[in-house]
């Protein structure tokens, strides 16, 4: 019998499984940030198991709030900073060098095909667009993988989703994914890995890839997984050209990870993106979708282009391609952040900052803030944000606030209209 | 090993998200106490009123995908904090599910009849719940009498539940 791309992850890295239920595997890396991980390490202090299992393996980043916004922030950075010192983390990237956590480690060639890896952040399974498996979990399993290098999860069981169909000219992976959730519903795939697979997805580059996995969670899944191809070896060749003779080479010993003709799925999907439309939210859950049409004219005070779902340099160029030349509305505040210092500096060297600043947006630096209300773009009571996030939950970015997420094509076309628009590159 | 009983609290909506379990703009504190007085202040349910209908709750009973959302064990925690050991629902979200055994508290999932059962016997007039370990069943107290329900915990979970948690199982075992 043959097995998803999840089995076979699991068969590489399993050390127990204490029941037929639940396997414990081993940990290629953990990913640490300063919301969530500081718990666990004065947790791991007052029990006086002050300990890492591997430097090399932890990767940290202070970015939810970067600068810190007042003593509390300021206190968990320090906590994690001072951690990383003590036990000799080397990736550990502080201001001036950080970004959003799941845009920056993918960066830095920190995750391969076949990893797996946590975190203490719902998104981590962002980096299943590599074939790695990848789970947020809480700050208990976090703190056991710095201590042990395990965590246990259910064995994988897998719904699979062909995408299929070319999407037209100006929807992108964000519409893709938006019609997906709406399709599954919020827990239509909870204790479950998607696998996304078909020809949209072996056409999408890497970014395309970590957009549709960032929100397979807002479907209740564990994880989204992509096959690793031809893309996902050339993405990461200048970090593996020293494991490898060639790019074949690595695709070849990559072929483990990739998904067996006859694997046993809990559900077969096709999906077809060939007339999707851009779309965007309503309401306070991912699965309340709208396409933009219907959504037209719904007034907004605020657009915000960023995050870990569509903060990367792709996304960037998408809102600048419809922001060239025009002006935002005089009632919407535009803010975009860059996700990281790469993304940051390479958008200024094409002058797409310059293109934002034309428009009369804010660029701020690489943080995760506005996106759950925590700094840098809060809404007050009653305000509307378009934004290219990845939660529209009451409250998300302030109390009061009401989201609608989109493509950063739709969020920017919208900052220029003051309402939810459509952008200029949707062809249908 | 921790109690599992007390009032329980009704709440009739399903996925309801961490982000209004806890609030993220309270995930700056480093201490879990002081998530205490924030447990579901953004959660808008017709009659719930989080200032006053939290008092002496033990239990909460709610329908479909509870902890939906962001990884953040504050939510367990915020529970923790105001005495909620229990959570007892149709579905969860995985991991607010795996952070409350993680923690060594439950979250325990009832069929959707059953469910419906409590809200349409309980959540009107009011009842408390006891947990019988050794039998594997809650003990559910109103003005009705005593009525049993019985519930399933993987013996892993249970495992968990036993040790105090994931940190002291896994150190006792890896």
């Amino acid at each position: 019998m043959g097995k998803t791309i999840a089995e076979k992850i699991f068969d590489f890295h399993r050390v127990d499984a204490p029941s037929d239920e639940i396997q414990v595997i081993r940990l290629d890396a953990v990913f640490c940030h300063e919301i969530t991980t500081p718990t666990a390490i004065l947790d791991l202090v007052s029990r006086g198991k002050d300990r890492v299992f591997d430097p090399s393996r932890i990767k940290a980043v202070i970015d939810h709030v970067t600068p810190a916004k007042d003593s509390k922030t300021a206190l968990q950075g320090k906590i994690l900073r001072d951690w990383a010192r003590r036990h000799n983390i080397k990736d550990f990237f502080d201001i001036g060098r950080n970004g959003v956590c799941h845009a920056i480690f993918p960066e830095k060639g920190f995750v391969r095909p076949g990893y797996t890896i946590i975190m203490g952040d719902s998104h981590t399974c962002t980096h299943g667009a590599f074939g790695a498996f990848a789970a947020g979990v809480g700050t208990t399993d976090l703190e056991v993988g710095i201590l042990k290098g395990v965590c246990a999860f259910h064995t994988p069981r897998t719904i699979r989703i062909n995408i299929v169909g070319r999407p037209p000219s100006g929807v992108y992976s964000k519409d893709i994914i938006l019609s997906i959730i709406q399709r599954l519903g919020v827990n239509g795939a909870t204790n479950r890995v998607i696998e996304f697979d078909g020809p949209a997805v072996q056409a999408m580059s890497m970014e395309g890839r970590m957009t549709l996995c960032n929100m397979a969670v807002e479907a209740g899944a564990t994880c989204g997984i992509c096959r690793p191809d031809e893309t996902t070896v050339a993405y990461l060749w200048e970090f593996i050209k020293n494991e490898f003779e060639s790019p074949r080479a690595a695709l070849a010993a990559y072929g483990a990870f990739r998904p067996d003709a006859d694997a046993v799925y809990d559900a077969v999907i096709a999906h077809d993106v060939s007339e999707l439309e851009p779309l965007t939210t309503f309401g306070y859950k991912p699965d309340q979708v709208k396409t933009v049409r219907e959504m037209q004219g719904v007034p907004i005070d605020q657009v915000y282009i960023g995050s870990c779902t569509n903060g990367r340099l792709e996304d960037l160029r998408a809102a600048a391609d419809v922001l060239r030349g025009r002006k935002i509305s005089d009632r919407v505040r535009g803010i975009v952040s860059p996700a990281t210092p790469d993304i940051f500096r390479q958008a200024m060297n094409e002058g797409i900052l310059e293109v934002f600043m034309q428009a009369g947006f804010c660029v701020t630096n690489p943080t995760c803030g506005a996106c759950l209300g925590m700094s840098n773009g809060v809404l007050a009571e009653g305000e509307v944000c378009a934004s290219t996030t990845n939660r529209n939950f009451n409250g998300r970015m302030g109390r009061g606030g009401m989201v609608h997420l989109m493509s950063p094509a739709t969020a920017a076309a919208s900052a220029v209209a003051g309402f939810i628009a459509n952008s200029p590159l949707y062809k249908p | 090993m921790k109690a599992f009983g007390g009032k329980i609290l009704f709440l009739n909506r399903s996925d309801i998200n961490t982000d209004e379990i806890i609030p993220a703009k309270y995930l700056t504190d480093i201490s879990k106490e002081v998530l205490q007085p924030y447990l579901f202040e953004d959660l808008k349910i017709e009659g719930f009123n989080p200032k006053t209908d939290l008092r002496n709750v033990g239990v909460v009973v709610t329908r479909a995908n509870f902890g939906c959302g962001s990884s953040r064990e504050h939510a367990p925690w915020a529970l923790e904090a105001n005495g909620i050991h229990l959570v007892i629902a149709q579905s969860f979200a995985r991991i607010f599910r795996q952070n409350m055994f993680n923690c060594g508290m439950m979250a325990v999932e009832l069929p959707a009849s059953t469910i419906d059962h409590l809200f349409d016997a309980y959540s009107a007039s009011g009842a408390s719940l006891q947990t019988d370990w050794e039998n594997r069943c809650f003990l559910i107290q109103s003005k009705a009498g005593i009525e049993k329900i019985a519930f399933t915990v993987s013996k892993y979970d249970r495992s968990l539940v036993e040790a105090g948690g994931w940190v002291e199982y896994a150190d006792a075992n890896y």
